[in-house]
């Protein structure tokens, strides 16, 4: 389902140039729950953004469902993250401005689904992590937890193959952390493919397979 | 999605209420000066009382005397006579009126001075136009023939010159320049912003002073020929010059000097521009100053309003990375960002609207223009929209595009 090979990413500034991943090799099969492991500044958030077509590799070829996307342009890439790929971010990333709901239908407003749709597409992912009562709230109104439970909701509204966690449970306490970890493992359980940066061993050992980075590089 | 667009815009706007102060002030003033330079434009342009057929109508009222090589040019209005014979005489036209230029005269009630402005017109003139007739009726054909001393006045000179509470002044005298005239019409005066139907006084063109009967062909008179409906007036422009250019060189005055001659049936806007521009380099320079004052007008302010809309823009960063995440292209981001500036505009818009409209019912009280009638009509109203649609994407493309073009990865973080 995801394939990396010899990825490299190189940041450069005009004087400085830091290589953040180096010869990367990763091949992710369809259904696999995967956690990207390693200590702070070591690339996995880059690793996951490039995996999520968020970030270009400066080397290397990715291949997304069997499609090598890794000179795609931006008409070429949007419908695919839009249609393959779900983020769950750290920090939620939700839009304060918006209600529960409508912050949850944000992947359908670029698909051609109509209104009714969206809605009852966007009823059924929050029932779906238990938030059907809080959908008219915005996301001041919540806890981190069910703010997290909310950026769960709208990466799987689009019922995307691959969902992509960056430490999905860093800014929860551990109950709440291991409510996500359910969730995302009833999803994975469903069908959805899943890569998920964490710190927590605890959490890591809940997916089928760990990968190790340290300064950029892969460890076996 | 616009409604979800419209939802934000509106959180937003909610969200800093000192940078929506600021935001709507400046879209608010700009808007509102061009609302009101707008209905001023429809005041002096537009088709408005009494000259409601102006749409239908053409404007004979320059005549232009040049050499070949245009460097000495004598202009001015042509005598009766000479529009008697090439405008009355048109078959096209449904009707033609002749009348003069406005003059200044004086008349005395208890010692005290008038100043008036008289005008001589044709009976057809109150067809031509639509003066609306408060008492009496006036003068018609046979009253030119006789030359009576008759004379249809405006309500402010009736209230001026005869004693307020007076009911009817109709039939009672008015003396002017030491002639006795008979008031035979009371008319709603028309503001003087309308320069040629625009009097105090008319006057048949057979009254004492007009000079109706002076020969050549510069005067004091104009002409105007209405057609039955808009698109006639081509049709009547070519039968009119046809007519001028088979005028003989031996009627034409000065002809040494003068060999060129020049006189028009114009629309009103066409015959206002030909008296300030006169070819088509002085028409495109007029143009492009018109062009360079709108530019300032809209361009500074626009400018101001990019940089609010930048820093308003750029607090959005994370939902611009969030929204490229999910899948939205550049160009849908693009769109949503100009859709919500030109929602704030719409909203200025509605708030210039209000004082635009508050702002023209002053100038119409104030009697700084005497019977003005500027009005927000749906023309105005219609510009006004486009204007601020126009403003809207001019002060919020450039932002929008900037921030469509954010990095995923950096708009997250920040």
């Amino acid at each position: 389902m995801i394939k990396l090979q010899n990825v490299e990413k190189v940041y450069r500034t005009s004087s400085i140039e830091t290589l953040a991943l180096n010869n990367i090799n990763l091949d992710v099969k369809k259904g696999e729950f995967v956690s990207i492991m390693g200590p702070s500044g070591c690339g996995k958030s880059t690793l996951l953004n490039i995996i999520g077509l968020l970030d270009a590799p400066s080397k290397g070829i990715i291949e997304i469902d069997g499609r090598k996307v890794e000179r795609f342009n931006d008409k070429e890439i949007a419908p695919l993250r839009n249609k393959m790929l779900g983020f769950i971010f750290q920090s939620f990333h939700l839009i304060n401005d918006l209600s529960v709901i409508d912050n949850v239908e944000i992947p359908l407003l670029y698909r051609s689904t109509n209104a009714k749709q969206r809605r009852e597409l966007a009823e059924e992912a929050l029932e779906k992590v238990g938030l059907a009562n809080r959908m008219k709230h915005f996301p001041k109104q919540l806890s981190g937890g069910q703010k997290q439970r909310v950026a769960i909701a709208r990466a799987i509204v689009g019922k995307p193959e691959i969902i992509l966690a960056d430490e999905p449970t860093g800014n929860l306490d551990s109950a709440m952390g291991n409510e996500i970890i359910n969730i995302l493992q009833s999803l994975n359980e469903d069908g959805a493919t899943i890569v998920m940066v964490t710190h927590d061993d605890a959490m890591a050992k809940r997916t089928h397979r760990l990968i190790r980075l340290f300064d950029g590089t892969q460890v076996l | 999605m616009l409604i979800n667009y419209i939802k934000i815009a509106w959180k937003v706007l909610l969200r800093h209420p000192f940078y929506t102060f600021i935001t709507l002030f400046g879209i608010s003033l700009t808007l509102t000066v061009l609302m009101v330079i707008t209905s001023f434009l429809d005041h002096l342009f537009g088709a408005h009382y009494p000259e409601t057929k102006r749409n239908k109508t053409l404007y004979i009222g320059m005549v232009i005397q040049t050499d070949s090589a245009r460097t000495s040019i004598s202009s001015g209005p042509a005598t009766f006579s000479f529009l008697n014979k090439y405008a009355k005489s048109l078959k096209t036209p449904e009707k033609v009126t002749i009348f003069s230029n406005f003059s200044f005269s004086n008349t005395y009630v208890n010692g005290k001075r008038i100043k008036l402005n008289t005008k001589y017109t044709d009976a057809e003139f109150w067809g031509v136009t639509d003066f609306q007739f408060l008492e009496g009726k006036p003068y018609n054909d046979q009253n030119i023939r006789n030359g009576d001393h008759v004379a249809v006045i405006t309500d402010a000179l009736k209230n001026q010159y005869f004693e307020k509470g007076d009911e009817n002044v109709v039939g009672k005298n008015i003396e002017i320049e030491s002639v006795n005239y008979k008031v035979i019409g009371v008319v709603k005066g028309s503001p003087p912003t309308r320069v040629y139907t625009y009097s105090d006084v008319y006057f048949p063109y057979t009254a004492p002073k007009s000079n109706y009967e002076n020969k050549g062909i510069r005067g004091r008179y104009i002409a105007l020929l209405l057609g039955k409906k808009e698109s006639d007036l081509d049709e009547i422009e070519s039968e009119f010059d046809s007519g001028i250019a088979r005028i003989p060189k031996s009627e034409i005055g000065d002809v040494k000097k003068f060999p060129v001659l020049i006189i028009k049936a114009d629309r009103y806007f066409d015959h206002f521009l030909n008296s300030l521009a006169r070819d088509e380099t002085q028409k495109i320079f007029f143009y492009a100053i018109v062009g360079l004052v709108l530019l300032m007008l809209m361009g500074l302010p626009a400018i101001n309003l990019v940089n609010v809309n930048v820093s308003r823009i750029l607090e959005r960063a994370s939902e611009i990375g969030v929204r490229k995440a999910f899948g939205a292209p550049s160009k849908a981001l693009l769109w949503q960002f100009i859709i919500e500036n030109v929602f704030i505009t719409l909203i200025g818009g509605v708030f210039a609207l209000i004082f635009s409209f508050a702002i023209v019912q002053m100038i119409n009280a104030s009697g700084w223009i005497a019977y003005a009638d500027l009005t927000i009509n749906f023309t105005v109203f219609l510009i006004s929209i486009l204007v601020c649609l126009f403003f809207g994407l001019l002060s919020g493309v450039l932002p929008a595009f900037r921030m469509s073009r954010l990095k995923i990865v950096d708009a997250l973080k920040s």
